[in-house]
């Protein structure tokens, strides 16, 4: 036996209290990786260019939408295909209500929030008797059906049809030293922080717990007493909040709201964007986010004609490598560094 | 008498949780044998890992040839049939479609036909329902269902994994008399993995107590039944 | 109600293109329980592969059956090589690697036979049916392959020992290999018939919407949609599925004036999602009954 070996088999002094020295060993290394990784995200606008710090904004952005994606589906087993739907609501709720009603754009994001938590609390009703395969559909409908009623001609109006609506860029109050692009990261940043705190708190609540016995076995969820119902609705609508804020936030960002930016591409996007993250670990959504805004890039740009077989190649071998996404990968780290106390009592008295 | 079946040092864990420590049994052909424990003691691993379908470490030979780390498939295909926990019914599959999977590595179509109709014979349940779907059936009809199946492998040795669990008692009666029939005059050998050992020791002619993955005693079953001592102390009736 | 009767027959031309994909989608889900998000992208493929060997001069119907076994063999291997490492990975991952599949053969296909239009020839002429104005000979012959597929596959699933096998490995993997069935060649094979009644369909849909790499997109959303219609757990259903959604097509582009024509497809998905808030399993599907 190697001395690693040695060492997971008889650790030392832990085994007298292990569970709780590992689980509180846990949380203080993922309290370190916070707070290092929030000091590098406040201080990377000051050093970086315009591009980038826009790009990094959209990548939270895009984490922001996989956080929602990832409370309906890793939470409460929800299959959505359908969520760039709801990202083209947040979006062009938000651009109407600056281009057309003069709102200024930090009131948008809680007026976009509610607006999909309706949507998607009224599409979460119908699809409660949908499992799997057929809500996948369904989702799908929803997806593939916005651009086309975003296109139609009576609500051309609103929704400024095929050409969509251009949004002003806003610059930083109350007269700070910010550049807009560094403003708007920063903006994005809290924003996200509140959300991801939120979702965070949602999980860990009585509620969380719910929404998971609802994804892992409902018939027993409901004999506890759990609303299935109530709650798989309401978390479609909390969902679609998230990714509706997401939406607003992401068109504030790039100037632009039209159809086609909203299409069924999008969703896949964001799906997969979740996988590598981690379904069921909302820490991956920053990780899922840098993939779906940073990969389809790098792929065109090592090969022009075969960008997209080049994106699918990076796909698979992530997948090859992390199946369960980063999450995975995060676990199998832990359980190499940090090894739990052996779970049988006769082993630590074994002879090596 | 023959050993059909050795085990010797077989170890297997789920993960990081070692759940044999190094099993030692023998099953002699013809006989029925029983596997006795409470929960979680590792019975239905064992059963698992003669199959190939947990990986596993040790000495397992049957029929004298060494199959530890074989895949299911090919273990199957020595004539081990396994009746598993929770019976393993293909549900959305008809009563019959059922029994023919359990034949599925046989060649001759006629001795599968006839054998279909003999396993009507031995639970007339079943031939009421040849078409309905699986799943429907009881929990009764589908554990005489899994048994059926297994039967139709024509196999020399047959592991069951808690026949009886969530039977009602006349249910139960009516099964286990069945395969002392099928023991008895086909010579089917059995492993029967039980938590309800004074049914278990009613049917087998050997045992063995398992207990958190080691064997603990062994014998003959006429013998563990009738001592007192050991039935109170480890049996606990 | 001659008008109507046109729309319907036309919908129902439209429909076999849908049918044969849902059939495709159908006879996948049956042999690994998920649902193959690639295969348009496959039929396409293989569309082009029997392209190419018409360009290279070989007859038609010797292009077509070799296309359907190079299919085949590539179903197989596309399963064995890539599906096999990940197949114990959690379903979304597998829906991932789907997606990847996708991307990569689109890909390849634009950057091989590039992106232009191309012409792919029918071997059942384009004069109209038995000279009537109803339907078109390639429209009829698309609907008779169809149904020949379906009537093979319904036999085959039926009536085989190797259909039994599979539909077994695909509902229950486990008691499958206690009955000695080789779970992970009967998903292969699965994949291996799935890539091929994908080359059908592509090869009989290239006709009518021509030859290009994005070709497939929306026609595998029909497919899709018509055999969840149908009920994931029924060819037959899948079939009827992919008419029913041509049919409902083309009459609510007739009959709803603007509306309908320029929210053709999504008006066709409202229904597919109205039709399943009524009946979760779709039109002819068995939702499993599950005892606790």
């Amino acid at each position: 036996m190697s001395v690693q070996d040695e060492a997971i088999a008889h650790p030392p002094i832990a085994a007298a209290a292990p569970v709780r020295s590992w689980r509180s060993g846990v949380k203080v290394t993922s309290l370190a990786w916070g707070l290092a990784l929030l000091i590098v995200a406040l201080a990377i606008p000051f050093f970086a260019k315009n591009f980038l710090i826009f790009q990094l904004t959209m990548v939270m952005v895009y984490a922001i939408a996989i956080v929602g994606l990832n409370l309906l589906t890793g939470i409460n087993g929800q299959f959505s295909l359908g969520h760039s739907a709801f990202y083209a609501i947040g979006a062009y709720t938000a651009a109407i209500l600056m281009e057309m009603g003069g709102v200024p754009y930090a009131l948008t994001l809680p007026v976009a929030g509610l607006v999909c938590f309706l949507a998607g609390f009224l599409f979460g009703l119908p699809a409660l008797r949908l499992e799997g395969l057929y809500l996948a559909l369904a989702t799908f409908a929803l997806a593939v059906a916005t651009p086309q009623l975003l296109k139609f001609s009576p609500f051309e109006h609103w929704t400024g049809g095929v050409q969509g609506i251009v949004i002003i860029k806003p610059d930083a109050p109350f007269g700070l030293p910010l550049s807009q692009d560094q403003w708007l990261y920063f903006f994005t940043l809290a924003v996200g922080l509140v959300l991801y705190w939120g979702a965070r708190n949602l999980v860990r609540s009585r509620t969380g717990r719910a929404m998971m016995a609802i994804r892992d076995n409902p018939i027993a969820a409901r004999s506890m007493g759990v609303n299935t119902a109530l709650y798989k609705s309401l978390t479609f609508g909390v969902s679609a909040l998230y990714t509706g804020i997401a939406g607003a936030l992401g068109a504030i960002v790039i100037q632009f709201v039209a159809p086609d930016s909203f299409t069924f591409t999008l969703s896949i996007g964001l799906l997969v964007g979740l996988v590598v993250g981690g379904v069921g670990w909302l820490p991956g959504a920053l990780f899922g986010g840098a993939f779906v805004l940073f990969v389809p890039n790098f792929a065109e740009h090592v090969s022009k004609g075969l960008s997209g077989a080049v994106y699918g190649v990076i796909l698979i071998l992530l997948i090859y490598l992390m199946p369960s996404g980063v999450a995975g990968f995060v676990r199998t780290i832990r359980g190499v560094l940090m090894p739990r106390a052996p779970r049988n009592p006769s082993a630590a008295a074994r002879d090596p | 008498m023959t050993t059909l079946l050795n085990v010797r040092g077989l170890r297997a864990a789920y993960g990081d949780i070692q759940v044999l420590h190094g099993l030692d049994f023998a099953l002699e052909e013809g006989s029925v044998t029983t596997l006795l424990g409470a929960n979680g003691a590792g019975k239905t691993t064992t059963l698992r890992a003669l199959c190939g379908m947990i990986r596993a470490a040790g000495d397992v030979t049957f029929a004298g040839k060494r199959i530890t780390g074989w895949a299911t498939e090919d273990v199957v295909r020595l004539g081990i049939a396994h009746v598993p926990q929770g019976r393993g019914t293909f549900t959305r599959l008809t009563v019959e479609e059922n029994l023919q999977l359990g034949a599925m590595t046989r060649r001759d179509r006629a001795g599968v036909a006839g054998d279909i109709e003999r396993m009507y014979g031995y639970f007339p349940r079943l031939k009421e329902r040849r078409l309905q779907q699986a799943g429907t059936l009881s929990g009764g009809e589908q554990q005489m269902l899994a048994v059926g199946r297994a039967l139709m492998l024509r196999p020399r040795m047959m592991l069951l994994d808690e026949p009886s669990f969530g039977l009602a008692p006349l249910i139960v009666r009516e099964l286990f008399d069945i395969l002392g029939t099928i023991n008895r005059e086909e010579g089917v050998s059995l492993l029967v993995v039980e938590q309800n050992a004074a049914l278990a020791l009613g049917l087998a002619t050997d045992a063995y107590l398992i207990e958190t993955g080691r064997i603990v005693m062994s014998g003959a079953a006429a013998t563990i039944r009738e001592d007192e001592s050991v039935r109170r102390s480890y049996l606990g009736y | 109600m001659e008008l109507f009767v046109q729309q319907v027959l036309a919908g129902l031309a439209t429909g076999g293109i849908y049918a044969c994909m849902a059939l495709a989608v159908v006879m996948i889900y049956q042999a690994i329980d998920h649902l193959n998000f690639a295969q348009g992208e496959m039929a396409m493929f293989s569309t082009f592969i029997a392209w190419q060997l018409l360009q290279w001069g070989l007859p038609y119907w010797a292009a077509f059956i070799l296309t359907i076994g190079i299919s085949f063999v590539a179903g197989v291997l596309i399963e064995r090589i890539v599906f096999k490492p990940i197949q114990n990975a959690p379903v979304l991952s597998h829906v991932v690697v789907f997606i990847a599949l996708f991307a990569i053969l689109n890909s390849l296909a634009g950057f091989i036979w590039d992106f232009t239009i191309k012409e792919f020839p029918t071997p059942f002429g384009s004069s109209p049916l038995l000279g009537s104005g109803l339907i078109g000979s390639h429209q009829a012959g698309m609907i008779a392959v169809t149904l020949v597929v379906l009537l093979f596959l319904y036999v085959f699933f039926r009536y085989t020992r190797v259909g039994l096998a599979m539909r077994a490995a695909a509902g229950n993997p486990e008691s499958a290999r206690l009955v000695g069935i080789r779970v992970g060649w009967m998903v292969a094979l699965g994949w291996g018939m799935a890539a091929a009644i994908g080359a059908i369909a592509g090869m009989l849909i290239a006709p009518v919407v021509f030859l290009e790499p994005n070709m497939m997109l929306s026609i595998l959303l029909y497919g899709f949609a018509g055999a969840v219609l149908g009920g994931l757990t029924s060819p037959g259903g899948a079939v009827i599925g992919g008419f029913s959604l041509g049919v409902l097509e083309n009459l609510a582009g007739t009959y709803i004036p603007v509306v309908g024509s320029e929210l053709k497809h999504p008006i066709a998905l409202v229904v597919i999602v109205a039709v399943l808030v009524l009946k979760p399993g779709g039109l002819f599907g068995r939702v499993s009954v599950q005892r606790v």
